[in-house]
């Protein structure tokens, strides 16, 4: 699960690093929901889909092996997808000697390329928009205003955390520790209890002195200029394009 | 028609979540624009007096009126008042400096009393002009000297126009001149302060009275050149003035 | 990983997504009432450490490994309608920043670890709460029941939104049996999680763990004179634990695992045994998915099985939580008894 760990963000000077967050944002939901609006028997879109994020891609400057590397978090789903042809009901068919279920054949498919394309292009998401940008996106996108309060408290304490974190999987290493079997939960486990007070501690002095001034919930974020129209625009690109792969290909057909 | 006093604490105990007992029951009254030191050794409790001062600490027995108006921290609108009206001032600078630039952190709490624009500008202007880092204020706090930020944290919290200036130790850590400079600062303003500090000739230099708290209550209360005079009470309290230091024959010369 | 794009149809997609939306809203109207001024930070930070934690992988025995999902914790200790709101932001984050999760398929993920993990495990931590003695130590063995339950519910919920909206036809009676033998193996793991976790933050902090509220012993103060006051204010109130939780709660874990064994029992016999008896399906199944897994042998047949994979693993569930209690309650002797100084 190393996909978890790994902060996608790239730094870069591209089209689509410099597209704001909320717009990203809104391309990629409308995107993704062409691809599962797709029908799975449309073979050629979902391979049109394919090409508009590899020109994505290309125009972001991420390279493949990094999509190829943090695309490995959806291997759980693949490996269900591939055994869903053996032991899905319904009619069978002979490939390669083995009995398959057809309808398993074709919802493991289905399955599988809707869902990387999925994740492909929330990775690209991902590599081109920072955290700090993302929660001035998401308030923009109008996200209660709660929701992105805890988010901003969330991605602050992640400094924090993660360098006690490391600091603290190296402390417990140089010990010759590592963590093998269930019982190792425990040690972990209090490690993270103490972990979680003092990181709380550590914000909480800067917190106290946030309500001292008069702080009451709502994140001041210095806005940077709101999206222009040729924004908008450049990053409508995407999922207009994908629509019309889709359109053309069905004509097609 | 009697002014209120600009502080008044009564009966004020504490104990924290883990069944540490701070205060054992505090009275102090602080009238306006009277220059309080509040003194006393490490663990007794100062910290958690001056974070009941403004509501971020509750729940335990006593009452803490500023200006009049009861600390009530469950509500919110008085609550906000009541941190316009206390201005504290924490020990470690970077707790308070939290924002990209000096100006963003000087607008900070005006901003949060509602003020914009104009109006908001010239506040901050004037809480620079105060501690004297005007030229500063686009600066990233960070490329600041300690005594520069500990004087920008002071600052952030003159712009939202309080009436009592709480400062929590605010010369540690800081070299011969920035202290002397901070000195001149407090010593223009026109708030009542109350002053926390280990820094003994300070609370001398700044303070006409003095209250020591040791062990969760006040133990002393008085004029400050009395108060550093009484060795007994000092030795008993943990107290001790720098080598070579007079309190009486300093008191004399800032008095003259 | 968590439910990627296209893996539920369109029409439960948007279910999950509404039922996602209408549990979220709510819970920030409720929420207000949790939060004090200082719930935004702590929420955050539970968070942070729900997504660290996340991480956290322990194998299971056959191959198989589950990780943390932390819903049950964040219930404890932010209260159930703010860990709503945390594992909220978490799996959208994990999904905009990490691509982790799809998001088309957020309203999904969302049902399953932020509300369905949340709901139970909270509902269950209250019923728990609700038989054992009423002092702070309590919380963990009752935490560590919830979080170990709120697993294989959440299971439970996928395999039921699978059975609506999959892409596939699947003999539910096994998919069923072994979905809930994994995850009751991976909510032992987050028991202990969670168990010990708010163990170490009850001892020192137990103002931070919300289902502690209540249950603490009310401070004594000592005035300065030497007189023993004890404040009423909120610390010292102890909230009575309903015997109304203790029968939702129990209502709740009923219904979920008499619906899921139903549903099995329903289903699946004439499905596997025609499918068995038109493929040898079912061989070919317990040797290609689920084999080495011992409790997988249980789902074959009708309700009774299952219901055994299913007692036994509440079984080990509770003697965990009452060996967790013992281990506690020694500790938590040793913090109440701390005099003021």
């Amino acid at each position: 699960m190393t996909g978890h760990a790994h902060l996608l963000y790239r730094h870069g000077d591209s089209v689509v690093h410099r597209l704001p967050a909320h717009v990203k944002v809104t391309a990629l939901l409308a995107f993704v929901l062409i691809v599962v609006s797709t029908s799975r028997q449309h073979y050629l879109a979902f391979a049109g889909f394919a090409a508009l994020l590899a020109v994505v891609a290309v125009v972001a400057q991420v390279p493949p092996r990094f999509i190829a590397t943090r695309a490995l978090i959806e291997v759980p789903f693949l490996v269900f997808a591939a055994i869903l042809p053996f032991v899905a009901t319904g009619e069978r068919v002979d490939v390669l000697g083995l009995s398959l279920s057809s309808e398993g054949l074709l919802a493991a498919w289905n399955i599988a390329v809707k869902g990387t394309l999925g994740v492909v292009a929330s990775i690209l998401l991902a590599a081109t928009t920072d955290a700090r940008a993302l929660l001035l996106g998401l308030q923009r996108l109008r996200l209660p205003a709660r929701l992105v309060e805890i988010a901003s408290f969330m991605v602050r304490y992640a400094d924090v955390v993660a360098s006690d974190l490391h600091r603290m999987r190296i402390a417990r290493e140089s010990r010759a520790f590592e963590a093998r079997h269930l019982g190792h939960l425990r040690v972990v486990a209090q490690g993270a209890g103490a972990l979680f007070v003092r990181s709380y501690e550590r914000g909480e002095r800067v917190h106290m002195a946030m309500l001292s001034r008069g702080y009451s919930g709502a994140m001041p974020l210095s806005g940077a200029a709101p999206a222009t129209r040729s924004d908008w625009a450049t990053a409508a690109a995407l999922p207009v394009a994908a629509v019309l792969i889709a359109l053309t290909l069905e004509v097609l057909r | 028609m009697t002014v209120q006093p600009s502080l008044d604490v009564k009966g004020l105990a504490y104990a924290y979540p883990d069944g540490h007992q701070a205060l054992f029951g505090v009275d102090l009254t602080v009238h306006r624009g009277e220059q309080v030191a509040l003194l006393g050794p490490n663990g007794a409790g100062k910290t958690t007096l001056v974070l009941h001062l403004n509501g971020i600490l509750s729940g335990g027995l006593g009452t803490v009126r500023i200006g009049g108006l009861e600390v009530r921290p469950h509500e919110r609108a008085a609550l906000r008042e009541i941190r316009r009206r206390v201005g504290v001032v924490f020990q470690d600078p970077d707790d308070q400096l939290f924002m990209p630039t000096v100006r963003d952190d000087v607008s900070f709490g005006p901003a949060n009393l509602g003020l914009r624009g104009a109006e908001l500008d010239q506040r901050v202007g004037e809480a620079l002009a105060a501690v004297g880092m005007s030229e500063h204020v686009d600066r990233p706090p960070h490329h600041l000297s300690f005594g520069q930020r500990r004087r920008v944290a002071v600052a952030t919290v003159l712009a939202m126009h309080p009436e009592i200036l709480v400062l929590d130790e605010p010369t540690s850590n800081l070299d011969p001149a920035s202290r002397r400079e901070l000195a001149d600062v407090i010593e223009q303003l026109d708030v009542t302060v109350l002053l926390v500090t280990h820094d003994l000739p300070y609370a001398l230099q700044l303070c006409e009275r003095s209250v020591v708290l040791s062990g969760g209550t006040i133990v002393a209360d008085g004029g400050t050149a009395d108060v550093l005079s009484d060795e007994t009470l000092l030795a008993a309290h943990r107290l001790e003035l720098p080598f070579g230091f007079d309190p009486r024959s300093v008191a004399s010369d800032l008095s003259a | 990983m968590h439910v990627p794009d296209g893996f539920l149809n369109a029409p439960t997609s948007v279910a999950t997504g509404a039922a996602a939306a209408a549990g979220v809203a709510i819970a920030l109207r409720k929420a207000r009432d949790e939060m004090d001024e200082r719930q935004a930070p702590l929420a955050g930070l539970a968070a942070t450490f729900i997504f660290a934690t996340q991480m956290i992988n322990f194998p299971v025995g056959a191959g198989t490994s589950g990780h943390f999902i932390g819903g049950a914790l964040a219930a404890v200790l932010v209260g159930p309608w703010t860990a709503i709101l945390v594992m909220s932001v978490v799996l959208l984050l994990q999904s905009l920043l990490f691509a982790d999760g799809g998001l088309t398929a957020l309203g999904t993920n969302i049902s399953l670890l932020g509300l369905a993990a949340v709901a139970s495990g909270w509902l269950i931590t209250r019923a728990v709460l609700a038989v054992l003695p009423r002092r702070q130590a309590s919380v963990v063995p009752a935490a560590a029941i919830g979080a170990a339950l709120s697993v294989p519910i959440a299971a439970v919920v996928f395999v039921l939104l699978f059975a609506a909206g999959g892409s596939a036809a699947l003999p539910f009676g096994t998919l069923l049996a072994s979905m809930i033998g994994v995850h009751v193996l991976i909510g032992i793991g987050e028991a202990v999680i969670t168990g010990l976790t708010v163990s170490a933050v009850l001892a020192v902090r137990p103002d931070l763990v919300y289902a502690a509220r209540g249950l603490r012993a009310p401070l004594a103060l000592k005035q300065a004179d030497g007189t023993v006051v004890a404040p009423d204010a909120e610390a010292g109130q102890t909230t009575r634990v309903s015997t109304r939780a203790l029968l939702i709660g129990g209502a709740l874990v009923t219904a979920i695992v008499a619906g899921a064994v139903s549903f099995f029992a329903s289903s699946s016999p004439d499905g596997l045994e025609s499918v068995a008896e038109t493929e040898g399906f079912a061989e070919a199944a317990r040797e290609h998915t689920f084999g080495g897994f011992a409790l997988a042998d249980y789902g074959e047949v009708g309700g009774i099985p299952v219901g055994l994979a299913g007692l036994l693993g509440a079984a080990a569930v509770l003697v965990v939580g009452l060996v967790l209690f013992r281990l506690v309650r020694q500790r938590g002797d040793s913090v109440d008894a701390t005099p003021p100084p």
